[in-house]
């Protein structure tokens, strides 16, 4: 009964979403909105379990002096300034019936000048991650990583202006040889022939998918106890 | 190429497979008639534009979703039609994909190190059918894991993905026959804030150095950075999601990348179970589907132009409607 609950509920309600696609009337053509709100609300219950869990585990590290416990400490200074200061929107021009990210706000000042230069910090590292990872796909060690270079050298090449400049010499008769044209050409043929293989793919995975699911026949995500 | 097989036995069949059977058939055969019937409905009321009108004013379904119902019907069709088949026994050849035939493999050496194994469900919630995906695949995993005594660290973006992730490894830890291995809080919400969770992922394998990370479900632009953080670690990775953005990022610093439908397929081809299987061989039907009508769209194409005919623009036109 703990199993068949479930999968009787997920096969009606993905009926139900199901017909709601194809169903110009109500109540079936708002199903799918409201069911997005009813998420939503759960979602929001389910940030207490979240947030208890990260004030669970780095309660415990601090308090058992695990290894890097003072990094848990920063975190749960972080989480508890921020929510007090959201909460009770400290520092807001217009008290507690201002908007939570006013301007003068504390919460906003955290917002400005903590949270977003941090994760600008984050981001920016993505330059030099690619910058390695480029430099191992890229050794022509063999005939694929071979082809994988020379696209991606005129792609490069071809979107810069420097591109236009190097072959700007050519003849108008082989113009399809210059460098944006190149990587335009292959922008628009290999490039979005292999990408729309990949999402014809993913579209049949994804159907896949939901229809052992509805119809119960992947019940992994209830366990596999019986 | 090595292939393997169901193992399903035609003559041991229980009879709740044949039940099973027989209301899929059923279904399968009953669909198909009703979309043809309705196809057929659409194509008469498209040609008299006064039904049409009609139709549009009085009528329940959305006409301008006719294409996706066509289509939808088409490939349930091959899905079901593949699992009854698979269900009665027959058996299905399944190309093997490397990714999920090294998971036993990494798990193993994660063991012989003595590391922890890290799984990242991915930045999405669980209204996002890639992390469904990804905890179906959690739990196959965690049943390995919880075989070879291994530690599992799942950290996730999501509190409602904690909550299923949890569950799930509870589960296969509890199928496994190891309940007293399972630790709650190796599963644990870290933020929701992109960059915050990279940042805490990215910490997490430079201090516990797992010897196997798994990025399996939606990934933005901080697949990368997950991704070589982990190959500066030395780990053995196994990548998989299907927003295809991210997997040029996951190919070039991972070992293995499961390339959009192979994410989805993971599960079915991990359980082995002959329905599952046989709703991957219908995955393949529907592929099969696709190419047909694409070389007879170009095929059509070409036609038209050369020939200019009017019975060729009107074949082509009702492909092209389809997919519209």
């Amino acid at each position: 009964m703990r199993r068949r609950i479930p999968l009787i509920i997920t096969f009606i309600i993905g009926v139900v979403l199901v017909t709601g696609y194809f169903v110009t009337r109500g109540p079936f053509n708002t199903l799918y909105e409201s069911f997005s709100d009813y998420f939503a609300i759960i979602t929001v219950f389910a940030f207490i379990l979240g947030g208890g869990s990260l004030l669970k585990i780095h309660l415990k590290r601090v308090s058992n002096r695990s290894t890097d416990w003072p990094y848990s400490l920063v975190t749960l200074a972080g989480f508890a300034i921020t929510l007090v200061i959201g909460l009770f929107k400290v520092g807001n021009p217009a008290g507690m019936g201002g908007e939570i990210l006013a301007g003068g706000s504390w919460l906003r000042f955290v917002f400005d000048g903590v949270y977003n230069p941090l994760s600008a910090t984050m981001f920016s590292l993505l330059a030099f991650f690619v910058a390695s990872a480029s430099y191992r796909a890229f050794r022509a060690r063999t005939k694929e990583a071979t082809i994988l270079l020379s696209a991606a050298m005129v792609i490069l090449l071809g979107r810069t202006p420097v591109g236009a400049w190097l072959t700007a010499w050519m003849p108008e008769s082989l113009g399809f040889l210059e460098l944006p044209n190149l990587a335009n050409w292959i922008m628009a043929w290999p490039n979005t022939a292999g990408q729309r293989a990949i999402m014809i793919g993913i579209a049949l995975g994804v159907i896949a998918t939901s229809l052992r699911i509805i119809l119960g026949i992947e019940r992994n995500y209830l366990g596999r106890g019986e | 190429m090595p292939l393997h097989r169901t193992t399903s036995n035609p003559r041991t069949v229980s009879p709740s497979i044949v039940r099973l059977r027989a209301a899929l058939a059923y279904t399968a055969f009953a669909l198909t008639r009703a979309v043809l019937a309705y196809t057929a409905i659409i194509f008469t009321l498209q040609a008299d534009p006064i039904l049409a009108q009609a139709a549009s004013e009085s009528g329940w379904f959305n006409a301008d979703r006719t294409q996706a119902l066509v289509l939808g019907v088409i490939l349930t069709g091959a899905i079901l039609l593949y699992v009854v088949l698979a269900a009665s026994g027959r058996p299905l050849f399944i190309r093997k994909i490397a990714g999920l035939e090294t998971v036993e493999e990494a798990v193993g050496r994660a063991t012989e190190m003595g590391k922890p194994i890290l799984y990242v469900p991915g930045l999405n919630d669980m209204d996002e059918v890639q992390t469904i995906a990804s905890m179906n695949l959690l739990g196959h995993l965690a049943t390995i894991i919880a075989g070879y005594d291994s530690r599992l660290h799942v950290p996730v973006r999501k509190s409602l993905v904690m909550s299923v992730a949890r569950e799930t490894v509870q589960q296969s830890y509890l199928s496994a026959g190891r309940p007293d291995a399972y630790q709650e809080d190796d599963i644990h919400y870290v933020s929701d804030a992109q960059f915050a969770y990279a940042a805490a992922v990215d910490g997490i394998i430079v201090r516990e150095r797992p010897a196997a990370c798994f990025y399996l479900g939606g990934f933005y632009a901080e697949s990368l950075i997950l991704a070589e953080t982990g190959n500066s670690i030395g780990a053995i990775q196994i990548a998989g999601t299907a927003r295809p953005p991210q997997l040029p990022f996951f190919v070039a610093a991972c070992d293995y990348t499961l390339i959009g439908e192979e994410l989805f397929a993971a599960s079915a081809y991990l359980s082995k179970e002959p329905r599952m299987l046989g709703s991957l061989k219908g995955q393949d039907a529907g592929k099969g589907i696709a190419i047909v009508f694409i070389l007879a769209g170009s095929a059509l194409a070409t036609l038209e132009s050369i020939t200019g005919s009017e019975t060729v623009r009107e074949v082509s036109e009702i492909v092209l409607w389809l997919f519209r």
